[in-house]
């Protein structure tokens, strides 16, 4: 059933600014609230647990795509649709325009936006398994500063984040280092749109000689927090991907994911699904 | 249960004419078109980004209005069905849909032609990827897509003359 519309309170801060002073003030207070693709889903079915919001979805501080010689930077409010329309994304970060074009329809892309995806914090979310891939960095700010960290690392725990109750995810931040990487990206859901992922793959290779010279595997939907294979990562690398280390590499997923059981699909499922995947990716990389 | 702020008063352009109406914060722009604006065309279908019955235009860009609160809508401009015609003359997507069968039951209808008609606003002559593509967000439980899909067929080049 859907919650008391008329409980909810929404405000709308004239900055960036006005906006972190809002958080700081009252500190758990007040929730952001940007293209409200998951927000307004909860309130549809009387799970919006928070009353009070910032609307942030105009604050032009959040907004737009960087580009320097070094990086992408995104702002938090970068929609799917902005990711899919950047050519510079297109050419360098195939697996985050891969990612948005398969979430959701048309309408979902206008409105949701990366920072979201991230701050949403679900482990079936499709842009995180692209963006541990690619090494993403996030800008966290709040009235007392700013700070990067490694995107990898997070997520601490199912919906828990290294984010405290002052603070916004303002940009994320990716190095142009991977264009010469191969790069692997697969959803897999009920139908091709509007589908949450049963698992969702992201994997990107810097080969040599034939050999994996680094390689970084990013899965959601198969664990508490989207997750990086790091071991799967760290026993491919140097190796040929020939069928025996394809063989290896997928016992070796099998220990580093936990699938469970939920209303999209089974642990097994998940579980072979992954595997599957991965060797698709191997195969790729051995061509 | 805590008290909210109460009603606001929300300033847009809706079908390009200026409106003001009242509403809670996050009360659905659905909810604002059909029970304050009294425009009925928008429907509701599932009421959570799914189906796209809702779908009407926001500054030019498709969304699901169920998915919007109506503290978003200040200042901006919609689009709904019933703005869609110029006067009496239909859109090339509606005749299209008339001509070509591709309404049935007429619930997904409304947000099929938004869709529709902002494809061919983004792309003027689609690929039949592009026309799926588009359409994707829109679901449909009588006509199995195929006269839907033949229908902006058939309003791809009739529709630049209406844009």
């Amino acid at each position: 059933m859907r919650s008391h519309v008329p409980s909810y309170e929404i405000e709308t801060p004239k900055d960036l600014g006005a906006a972190l002073d809002r958080m700081a003030n009252e500190p758990g207070a007040w929730k952001p609230f940007a293209g409200g693709t998951d927000l307004m889903v909860l309130l549809e079915a009387g799970k919006l647990v928070e009353r009070r919001f910032l609307n942030i979805w105009k604050l032009p501080e959040l907004k737009g795509i960087e580009i320097t010689s070094s990086h992408v930077i995104l702002g938090a409010l970068t929609t799917y649709t902005e990711v899919r329309s950047s050519e510079v994304l297109a050419r360098e970060f195939p697996l985050l325009c891969r990612a948005a074009s398969e979430t959701g329809s048309v309408a979902t892309q206008n409105r949701g936006t990366l920072g979201g995806n991230i701050a949403n914090a679900s482990p079936a979310a499709d842009s995180p398994p692209a963006l541990l891939a690619y090494d993403a960095e996030v800008e966290i700010v709040s009235s007392r500063g700013n700070r990067w960290k490694a995107y990898s690392g997070f997520h601490v725990g199912y919906k828990a984040m290294d984010l405290v109750a002052d603070e916004l995810i303002n940009r994320i931040r990716l190095l142009r280092s991977k264009r010469d990487w191969k790069q692997h990206y697969r959803k897999v859901g009920t139908r091709r749109a509007q589908a949450v992922s049963k698992v969702c793959f992201a994997g990107a290779a810097r080969m040599q000689q034939g050999r994996i010279a680094d390689v970084r595997i990013a899965l959601g939907s198969i664990a508490p927090i989207v997750l990086r294979a790091t071991e799967t990562e760290k026993m491919l690398t140097g190796e040929k991907p020939s069928p025996a280390v394809r063989q290896a590499a997928q016992e070796m997923l099998a220990r580093e994911i936990t699938p469970i059981d939920d209303i999209r699909s089974t642990a097994r499922y998940r579980q072979r699904v992954a595997q599957n995947l991965l060797v698709e990716f191997l195969e790729m990389l051995a061509t | 249960m805590p008290e909210g702020s109460g009603k606001i008063q929300v300033r847009c352009t809706v079908n390009n004419k200026a409106v003001t109406f009242e509403a809670y914060p996050m009360a659905r722009l659905l909810d604002a078109l059909r029970e304050e604006l009294r425009l009925t065309g928008t429907k509701e279908g599932c009421g959570e980004g799914e189906c796209g019955a809702c779908t009407v235009e926001m500054d030019g860009a498709l969304v699901n209005s169920c998915l919007v609160p109506a503290a978003q809508v200040e200042a901006t401009k919609i689009l709904t069905i019933e703005g869609v015609a110029s006067g009496e003359r239909l859109h090339a997507v509606q005749q299209a849909f008339i001509t070509n069968g591709g309404a049935q039951c007429g619930i997904c209808t409304p947000g099929m032609i938004l869709a529709a008609v902002n494809l061919l606003r983004r792309f003027p002559e689609p690929t039949e990827v592009q026309i799926r593509e588009g359409l994707s967000g829109n679901l449909c439980r009588c006509t199995g897509y195929t006269k839907i899909f033949e229908s902006v067929v058939a309003a791809c080049g009739e529709s630049e003359r209406d844009a």
